[in-house]
């Protein structure tokens, strides 16, 4: 535990990156995690077709709210194409730790909603 | 005296020996198992049980007239007689053998719910239900046009009876409700809610699928139509579960699946159907696992389900009270008194998913997110919360090592 709640996670968690919503966002997205009812929604504008802004809410866990925080960093002024390119290994390697396979999907849960939000990928590949 | 003579005492850390798995290590520390409404643990006689089946006489049963055959009947009907002595019904024609509380649930509001639910008619279910006893009566009333209502559930964590009166003056044809919260741990007055239904001309199906693992069951007694419970939950294997339901029902009621076993006979045009219980089990049983139910009810009639009950309402009752020590703890659901063996709580600023992950650091096992209880976290705000549910071999010490566990985690995230 000592592992999972290490301390950049619980950092991100106790002062998460680009908290907030977007008033007039360009796309804006909300999903949930079926297994625990957890929400997250991503808001996003673009500039030169870069994102601008990106800002998350979510009534999530600290696993889940670390993961999106981070993301967001990574995303900062990445292209549509470029967003499409994160992996869930990108993900997992940002956060540094390892998850069984009922947790992973709350590390997962910011991925999913800002790919969705992008393409409309309502469907996500459960495969890990 | 006579009271004393009663409440036989259990041997704790002799059942504690009798389930191998609880000398079982998890991160390098001592197994605490304290997630048994989710599934329970199984004692070494119904492991043996299992393996001696596959081991000795595994074959299909009402089909052979080989040895083997004839053991895998006797000893799979047997446990069906078995079930009806543990639960009092009055003969094993009553005792269906399903996968799980789910099966028997789907299987009643397929098999006499589409024969006796019409347009504008009323099922009546409670805001305390599992998924499980929700989404069966959704598929039906839909198929219908036939109308849910809903018993609320108060600030306690009990049910509201009088706006059960109030629903019971439409036209109500079934209340399906649990015997006990998997979420609240509330038993509910099912005797009286089967009385007033019975007075509405309704009739009543109980989801055991909490209770019959922890307290004594008597059909009779409690006169419902329909009894559901999962052999997992108590001491047995996964894959098996029973519906009670009472004989004339279930003789006016047609099949659920069809195929071999279940038919008497079978033309090209039409088919008739076998005896009770075998013409709800369709094909090949779960022989395995029925006989293994069989060997869980032994060890369970064994120590004594009043024991048992009342060891667990000393262990939740306990843990209650130092789990109120926790600043920032709230409990769902009512005293000590009126429940089973189970509490869930919430804990300011700590995510149930995060209260979990790090007692399974601390080797505790425990429950987080909704428990197939939507609804019931939606009325009270909650998207989610954690529980630690009681069995026979959980001990007043493993309830404090799930305190310092709550404790570390609440310092964890202490800023």
């Amino acid at each position: 535990m000592d592992d999972l709640y290490r301390e950049n996670i619980l950092d991100h968690f106790q002062n998460p990156r680009n908290f907030g919503k977007i008033e007039n966002p360009d796309i804006t997205y909300k999903d949930s995690n079926p297994l625990c009812g957890d929400e997250l929604q991503v808001d996003l504008t673009f500039e030169n077709e870069k994102v601008k802004e990106v800002k998350f809410h979510c009534k999530c866990c600290a696993i889940c709210k670390a993961s999106a925080s981070m993301l967001t960093e990574m995303i900062e002024e990445q292209t549509k194409d470029e967003l499409k390119n994160i992996s869930k290994e990108d993900v997992m390697e940002n956060l540094g730790i390892s998850l069984g396979p009922v947790r992973i999907k709350c590390a997962l849960l910011p991925l999913k909603v800002l790919k969705a939000g992008i393409y409309g990928i309502d469907k996500w590949d459960e495969e890990e | 005296m006579l009271e004393m003579e009663i409440c036989k005492k259990l041997d704790i850390e002799k059942i504690r020996r009798d389930f191998p798995i609880l000398k079982r290590e998890v991160h390098g520390k001592q197994l605490v198992y304290l997630d048994n409404a989710a599934t329970s643990q199984k004692p070494e006689s119904v492991i043996q049980a299992i393996s001696e089946y596959y081991r000795t006489y595994n074959a299909n049963t009402h089909r052979g007239v080989h040895l083997l055959s004839e053991e895998a009947t006797d000893k799979y009907e047997y446990a069906h007689r078995k079930v009806a002595k543990f639960i009092n019904a009055k003969s094993y024609k009553e005792i269906i053998f399903v996968r799980n509380t789910t099966e028997a649930i789907n299987l009643v509001a397929y098999s006499w719910g589409r024969a006796n639910v019409s347009k504008g008619d009323t099922i009546v279910l409670s805001e305390m239900e599992h998924h499980s006893n929700i989404v069966p009566w959704q598929l039906l009333a839909k198929e219908k046009g036939a109308n849910l209502e809903y018993i609320e559930v108060d600030d306690t964590g009990c049910l509201n009876l009088d706006s059960l009166d109030n629903i019971l003056s439409r036209d109500v044809k079934l209340v399906s409700i649990a015997h006990m919260s998997n979420v609240l741990g509330t038993i509910n007055p099912v005797e009286l809610i089967i009385e007033k239904a019975h007075n509405a001309g309704a009739l009543v199906m109980i989801d055991g699928a909490q209770s019959a693992a922890h307290m004594p069951i008597d059909m009779q007694k409690i006169g419902c139509d329909f009894y559901a419970f999962s052999g997992h939950k108590m001491a047995g294997p996964t894959g098996i579960g029973v519906l009670y339901g009472r004989k004339s029902l279930l003789e006016q009621m047609d099949p659920f699946l069809g195929g071999g076993d279940m038919i008497l006979e079978v033309k090209l045009t039409e088919s008739t159907w076998n005896d009770l219980p075998w013409k709800f089990e369709a094909g090949t049983p779960s022989i395995a696992q029925g006989i293994g139910l069989g060997a869980a009810i032994d060890y369970l009639t064994e120590i004594g389900m009043d024991a048992i009950h009342e060891y667990e309402q000393e262990i939740v009752s306990y843990a209650m009270s130092e789990l109120l020590n926790i600043d920032g703890i709230e409990i769902l659901g009512p005293s000590s008194e009126l429940r089973g063996g189970l509490v869930s709580f919430s804990l300011k600023d700590v995510h149930p998913h995060d209260i979990a992950s790090i007692l399974d650091m601390e080797g505790v096992a425990i429950r987080a997110g909704h428990h197939c209880a939507q609804p019931l976290h939606d009325k009270y705000g909650l998207g989610a919360s954690a529980r630690a549910s009681f069995y026979l071999y959980n001990t007043k010490d493993e309830v404090d090592l799930l305190i310092n566990a709550i404790n570390k985690a609440k310092g964890i995230f202490t800023f």
